[in-house]
This record gives C-alpha cells, sequence and structure tokens, in this order.
C-alpha cells in the first residue's frame, strides 16, 4: 500500500517533469492547421519531420553551430588543462599563503554575475573583443573556482606515496602532473568536462553582452534571435529547441554515472 | 581533513625550486582573478562614483549614483521588490520541493536512478531552451496548462499577460530546474547513517520524530548551503525575465537585475549600472550572511565537515 503510494508519487511527478519536453518535440512535429487548433492536438495524424529541416533554413543556424562549437571545444579544453593545474597546486604543495589564497578562491564563487558583467564589457572593449569568441573562450583558460575545487579534493584522495614513488624515480612536479595525475584524474575529468560544456553550450547571458554581429552569434542567442523576428512560427522555434536540447541531454546521459554516483557526494561534503 | 594536515612530499626536490613551483602551477587562476575578477570588481566600485556614458565625457559624481538611486528612483524599489518577492517565494519552494523529491527517491525503490535522471533533465537544457518550452505551456490560446485546467474545470488565468500572474509563471519555470538542488539533497540523506533510524525504530521513535530528530540535523550543512546557492541565483534572475515576459506586462516582472542590464546596455548609463550591481552584491553579502549566522544554532556538523565549512566561513 505505501509501495504503491510511492510509485504513483514518482510517475506522476516524472510525467510533471517530462511533459514539457514532449510537448515541445510534439509542437515541433505538428502541421500548421494542427497547431492552432483547439483543443490542441496531443497526437497529430502525421509527424512533420521536414520541420526540423525548414527550420534550419530559416536563420544561419549552419554559422551560430560553428560558433558555438568553437567556443565549446576551445573552452572546454583551456578549462580542463587550467582548472586541473591549479588544483593541482593547491592538493600537493604547501606554501606561504596558500590557505588564504584558497579560501578567497572559494569566496569567488559569491560574486553576482551582474557585478562582473559590465566591467568584463568595458575590459573586452578595450581589447577589443567585443563581437569575437575570445570573451567567451580565454577566461576559461584559467580556471575556475567550482572546477578547481572540486578537482583538488579529488587529488587529495590520491595516495602520496604515489607522488614519493615518482619523485624518487627522478619526475619533477610537472611530470608528477602530467604523467600522473591527470590520468588519475580522468573520472573527475570527465565530470568538470560536462558541467563547463554544458555552461558555455547552453551560455545565454555571456554571448548577449559580447556579441552583436549576428555573424558571431552561437546558437542559443540565434534561437532568442529568431524567436524575436518570427514569434508565430512556433513549429521551427519548437525544432530549434529540441535540437539546441540534444547536445547537452546526450552528455549528460553519458557521463551521468560520473556526475550522480562520484562527484556530486564529495562535493559537498568538502 | 583540514588543508594544514595534508602530508606533503619533501623528498628529492630543492628548497629554491620548492617555493617558485607551486605558484607556477597555480599561476592561471592568480592571472584569472586579477584580470577577470579583482580588476572588474575595482573597475566597476570606481565606475559606480562616475557619470559613466559608453562613449563621451565621464564626469566623477561621488556618491550621487547611489543617492539618485535611493532616493529618486522608483524603479529601483519596484525592481528591488519584485526580485524580492521571488526570491522569497522561489526560495523556500525550491528547497522544499527538492527535499520532498530526495526523501521520496532515498526511499528502497526500484527505478530510482531512472527518476532521479528524469528530475535532473530540465537543469541540463539552456534557459534559452526553458524558456521557448514554457512559452508554449503558459499560452493562452493553444497552451497546455490551461487546456489541462480546463479539464479539470478551473479557467487558467492568462499567465504572461497577467501582471498579478506573470511572476508565478517565472517561478514555476524556475522550479523545473530544481533537479541540482535535489541532487545535493540527495547525496546528503545518502550520507546519513542508517544506524542511526535503526536505533531510533528499535527505541518506538516515531517516523515524523525521525525526520525532525536526525534527518534535518543531518541534512542542515546541505540545506544551509543550497539555500545560500538559491538566494544568490534568485537575485540574478535575468535569462527567464529577458526572454520570456520582457519585464512586463505592466513592469511586473522588471526584476532588479534586468533594470541593470538595461541601464547599462540599453540607456548605456554604465555609472549608474554598476553602482546598482554593486548594491545587489552587497544585498546578497548580507542575505547570505544572516543565513549563515543564524544557521549557526541548528545547522550540525560532523568533525570532518566542521573544519572545511569553518574555514569557508571566514
Amino acid at each position: 500500500m505505501r509501495k504503491t503510494a510511492l510509485y504513483g508519487a514518482l510517475i506522476f511527478l516524472s510525467a510533471l517533469f517530462v511533459a514539457p519536453f514532449v510537448w515541445t518535440l510534439i509542437t515541433a512535429l505538428k502541421s500548421q492547421s494542427d497547431l492552432v487548433a483547439f483543443p490542441p492536438v496531443m497526437w497529430p495524424e502525421t509527424w512533420h519531420w521536414e520541420n526540423f529541416a525548414e527550420a534550419w533554413g530559416k536563420q544561419p543556424f549552419n554559422t551560430f553551430l560553428k560558433n558555438s562549437t568553437i567556443v565549446v571545444v576551445l573552452s572546454t579544453i583551456g578549462q580542463l588543462f587550467s582548472s586541473s593545474l591549479v588544483a593541482f597546486g593547491f592538493a600537493r604543495f604547501r606554501f606561504w599563503g596558500r590557505d588564504p589564497l584558497f579560501i578567497l578562491l572559494l569566496a569567488t564563487m559569491m560574486i553576482p554575475w551582474d557585478v562582473k558583467m559590465i566591467p568584463l564589457y568595458m575590459e573586452f572593449n578595450a581589447l577589443g573583443w567585443i563581437n569575437t569568441l575570445k570573451p567567451l573562450i580565454v577566461p576559461a583558460w584559467f580556471g575556475e573556482a567550482f572546477f578547481i575545487f572540486l578537482l583538488r579534493q579529488y587529488i587529495m584522495t590520491i595516495p602520496m606515496e604515489i607522488d614519493e614513488a615518482a619523485r624518487m624515480d627522478g619526475a619533477n612536479s610537472w611530470q608528477i602532473y602530467w604523467r600522473i595525475h591527470l590520468p588519475l584524474m580522468a573520472p573527475a575529468l570527465v565530470l568538470v568536462g560536462t558541467f563547463h560544456f554544458m555552461n558555455a553550450w547552453n551560455d545565454y547571458l555571456g554571448p548577449l553582452i559580447f556579441l552583436n554581429d549576428q555573424s558571431t552569434y552561437t546558437l542559443p542567442l540565434g534561437l532568442a534571435l529568431f524567436k524575436g523576428l518570427h514569434e508565430t512560427d512556433v513549429t521551427s522555434i519548437a525544432a530549434v529547441t529540441i535540437i539546441l536540447c540534444l547536445p547537452p541531454l546526450v552528455l549528460f546521459f553519458l557521463a551521468q554515472r560520473y556526475i550522480m554516483d562520484s562527484a556530486l557526494g564529495s562535493s559537498v561534503k568538502g | 581533513m583540514t588543508l594544514a594536515d595534508q602530508p606533503l612530499s619533501s623528498l628529492g626536490q630543492s628548497r629554491r625550486r620548492r617555493s617558485i613551483a607551486p605558484f607556477l602551477f597555480i599561476s592561471p587562476w592568480i592571472l584569472g582573478f586579477v584580470f577577470f575578477t579583482l580588476g572588474p570588481l575595482l573597475f566597476s566600485l570606481t565606475m559606480s562614483f562616475y557619470d559613466w556614458p559608453v562613449v563621451g565625457q565621464r564626469d566623477f559624481v561621488g556618491l550621487n549614483n547611489y543617492t539618485t538611486m535611493l532616493s529618486q528612483d522608483p524603479q529601483f524599489w519596484e525592481s528591488l521588490a519584485i526580485t524580492a518577492k521571488f526570491a522569497a517565494i522561489f526560495v523556500p519552494f525550491n528547497i522544499g520541493l527538492a527535499f520532498l523529491l530526495a526523501v521520496l527517491l532515498n526511499a528502497k525503490v526500484i527505478g530510482s536512478g531512472f527518476f532521479r535522471t528524469i528530475f535532473y533533465l530540465p537543469s541540463v537544457i539552456s534557459g534559452v531552451a526553458l524558456v521557448m518550452i514554457w512559452t508554449w505551456i503558459y499560452a493562452s490560446n493553444f497552451g497546455l496548462l490551461n487546456y489541462f485546467l480546463g479539464l479539470v474545470g478551473v479557467q487558467g488565468p492568462n499567465w504572461l499577460g497577467d501582471p498579478n500572474w506573470s511572476i508565478y509563471a517565472i517561478i514555476f519555470a524556475s522550479l523545473w530546474g530544481l533537479g541540482g538542488t535535489m541532487l545535493i539533497l540527495l547525496a546528503g540523506l545518502q550520507s546519513i547513517p542508517k544506524e542511526l533510524y535503526e536505533a531510533a525504530r528499535v527505541s518506538g521513535v516515531p517516523a515524523w520524530a525521525q525526520v525532525w530528530h536526525i534527518t534535518l540535523p543531518m541534512l542542515s550543512p546541505m540545506l544551509l548551503f543550497t539555500t545560500i546557492t538559491s538566494i544568490i541565483s534568485a537575485f540574478q534572475q535575468l535569462t527567464i525575465a529577458l526572454l520570456l515576459t520582457k519585464g512586463g506586462p505592466l513592469g511586473s516582472t522588471y526584476f532588479f537585475a534586468m533594470y541593470i542590464y538595461d541601464n547599462a546596455f540599453k540607456y548605456h548609463d554604465m555609472g549608474y549600472a554598476a553602482a546598482m550591481s554593486w548594491v545587489m552584491f552587497v544585498i546578497v553579502l548580507v542575505l547570505s550572511a544572516i543565513v549563515m549566522r543564524s544557521s549557526s544554532a541548528f545547522v550540525y556538523y560532523e568533525g570532518e565537515v566542521k573544519a572545511q565549512a569553518g574555514g569557508n566561513d571566514a
């Protein structure tokens, strides 16, 4: 009896959480007449898969996709490299000012984006980076507090004896980081890479502020632009929305094991 | 384990190299901190004392931006009130519903991994996609929500067009993304030793008392953490307001963050916008400090966690 109620609640709530996705997919596949029908058509008689190709051609979505891909690939590489490097520094050395610096690093997570967005705009404007993809890529090469924190926690679980053995064999700190710790960190790097990929791919406010020229737009910005221009073209907007959702969803399913089990528990417990 | 307790290798490296190597390793973050965090913060603080248009003459005006905001700008107070209302409703519901889902998932059920995935899905998509999806759910003519409300005999409001309902539309849409909070609370629930519940059961402690005396105290560090992150994200609410309601109707969702954005990038009044962003920063810091202070009475830390979190407070 109690179990039945529990399952009932879980199934009902899951349906609530999934329904918006399903509804969007159905909307994307409707004909124009199905779209405006009332009561709403829940199950169209013909599925218009060609809506996807048509929608894609209505704006330079290929360009937006290319820009998004450049940003995501280059910034993810930078994030993985820089955050792991810094995390190794904090985890494996004792040096003057280390603990205050690490607390400072954690404190930076509290700073609202709104405070930084105006001066960053001025800074990138002065550098001539507005309307280029650099503001979305370069900062990722300098590490991010949350990722550094996660990776440092992970490194601290790796036995010190491994470092010592390598040092006995003549390895220097760089070699220990690059040859030993980086491979050992792989599960945590998958997690950081996935989170960063999602942030970079999904980002709207950064591109909104730093990019004005349509040829530099990323996919979320391009979709928002499309909605502004063709508010009533609902099936096309729905189709591009589905395409925008797919990469993070697929990546999430692939990396699920690492996100759910390994890191989230340790990230909070410290 | 505290930072200082971490055993460090002392073998095979000269003192001189040791002194510079760590700084080489952390140098990316140091540089990034200077150029993308500290520098911008100081710059925007400076800007807040200026009349600073994007192009043209900059004039030092002292505290003028701050006094204007507080005494002569009704929109500032209006937007602040809207944001405060949003936070006051969103934060408790976000934590409460995430807790409820986490408790359901923590019960021994077949397929809990599957349900956990489902609840987390909305958290992985772009805010832009979220807005598109909810636009059609809320639409008054062909929208899904009002159709279902109609089936049970309720005449649904014009969610996005009625100033009395628009903020709730944004709150519901935001709550769809509670998966991150839920995962943190679930991880917390799973770390509570089962023996505590068994001992309580053996001594005849009723279920509600177990929640009150075991679950909530053991979960309190995660509840504190998620409350603070929820407050910060509530005050930063911008994407949904910009795209779903554009601040309307009748300014009913003209959030504080959106007013800052408009001042900076629509009216090009960078100094005024910078001053307001600092006001937001201070509000967020004060609220977080209040939550942390008041929590010391009821947040329960185990030894190891205490060392870590105590360090973070400083």
